[in-house]
């Protein structure tokens, strides 16, 4: 039954067909809770006892920076579907969460730098977490690079799947890197261990927030795949009848 | 799974490990280079030379800020609860900047083993709450 559902997710013009259904509800349930999370998180929620209003960025900076990894963590397990099944979906599904998942990582660099100057006094710091960021937006920026020097797409997907899963061990040096090493950044509020150091007035916004880019990103990334799927595809019979045979 | 696929597992496995090994590798090699900053106790055992441009960090301690009436001019404490690390700083300090709160200094030791500072950055923890919270938490402390 899941196997089978699987298989026709892999059909180019059956996921095509069936991402058509589903995406005016990924719109209007990511605006809205990304909307309700902002609104709540940026205006309603108590200000900090110590750093007033400026600790309101978190609502935007903490999401894309989980997303920016979890991207990451997504295109390689993308990656590993596409080096060993040969899913031609896992490779355009690869390919068109890379520029999404940059853009996050960007966003996180840029307000953790808004953030930093009124909070540490300064806009950038060479610190473990602050420069381990920094090398997985090159590491997504070589994936796409890669992938736009290969012209053979199929080749592409290949060479940006096995640098994808090169690029993971990253991710748990970004991760731990306020707990093994001296930082200017502070080290998780969100642990598995223990309660968060946050209290719940504060909290529930940002669960909501983040929910809201996880359902923005799938909104993104469900846009981004049906234009890959259509170009690639475009020889297609199916994709001419869809087109009214005007290609 | 066919033998073909199985085979590209394995590879795609061992991508995965020595990827992690070279990461790991790397940090290792690196090690105490990864640190921002040296804490007091650090400096007193490394004995440094005068000129050598640091980061020391540490927290600020409880009541020992003087801050000079008629200019920038700021001394204060750093410390790791082990040893202590005296501060001079001329300059604009960070708004966090504060008693028993995080900080991390740059520059030089003094031959007096005082520290004078070109930069003062101030570190926060990740703790957030209301002024209100805050306030019955002092309380019950």
């Amino acid at each position: 039954m899941i196997k089978k559902w699987l298989i026709e997710m892999g059909s180019p013009p059956l996921f095509y067909k069936w991402s058509t259904k589903i995406l005016p509800w990924l719109f209007i349930s990511a605006i809205l809770i990304l909307g309700i999370g902002l609104f709540w998180g940026l205006l309603f929620a108590p200000t900090d006892y110590k750093q007033g209003d400026v600790y309101r960025i978190l609502y935007i900076h903490v999401p894309s920076a989980i997303l920016g990894q979890s991207i990451f963590m997504f295109m390689a397990f993308c990656g590993f579907i596409n080096v060993i099944w040969r899913a031609k979906i896992s490779g355009m599904m690869l390919k068109s969460a890379a520029p999404i998942g940059v853009s996050f990582t960007l966003l996180a660099l840029v307000t953790g730098s808004i953030w930093g100057k009124p909070t540490w006094g300064t806009w950038w710091v060479w610190d473990a977490r602050l420069t381990s960021t920094l090398i997985l937006f090159f590491i997504y920026a070589a994936l796409i690079g890669l992938h736009s020097t290969i012209e053979d797409k199929t080749k592409a997907d290949r060479a940006v799947s096995i640098l994808s899963i090169v690029g993971l061990a990253i991710i748990p040096v970004i991760k731990k890197s306020v707990d093994w090493w001296q930082t200017l950044h502070q080290p998780s509020t969100f642990t598995i261990t223990s309660s968060p150091s946050m209290s719940p007035d504060m909290y529930q916004p940002l669960l909501l927030c983040l929910i809201g880019f996880y359902l923005f990103f799938a909104l993104l990334l469900t846009l981004n795949l049906r234009n890959e799927i259509l170009e690639r595809e475009r020889t297609k019979n199916w994709v001419k009848q869809l087109l009214g045979g005007a290609g | 799974m066919n033998p073909i696929r199985k085979q590209r597992l394995y590879a795609l496995v061992a991508i995965l490990i020595g990827s992690l090994l070279a990461t790991w590798l790397v940090i290792s090699a690196l090690s105490q280079n990864m640190n921002l900053f040296y804490s007091p106790t650090e400096i007193k055992v490394a004995e440094l030379n005068e000129n050598t441009l640091i980061r020391a960090g540490g927290m600020v301690k409880t009541g020992s800020i003087i801050k000079d009436t008629n200019s920038l001019n700021v001394v204060f404490t750093v410390t790791d609860y082990q040893n202590d690390l005296e501060i001079n700083y001329e300059g604009i300090l960070p708004d966090l900047f504060a008693e028993n709160a995080g900080v991390v200094v740059r520059g030089n030791l003094n031959t007096d083993g005082s520290f004078k500072a070109i930069e003062v950055l101030a570190k926060h923890d990740e703790n957030y709450m209301p002024p209100e919270v805050a306030k019955l938490m002092q309380e019950d402390l």
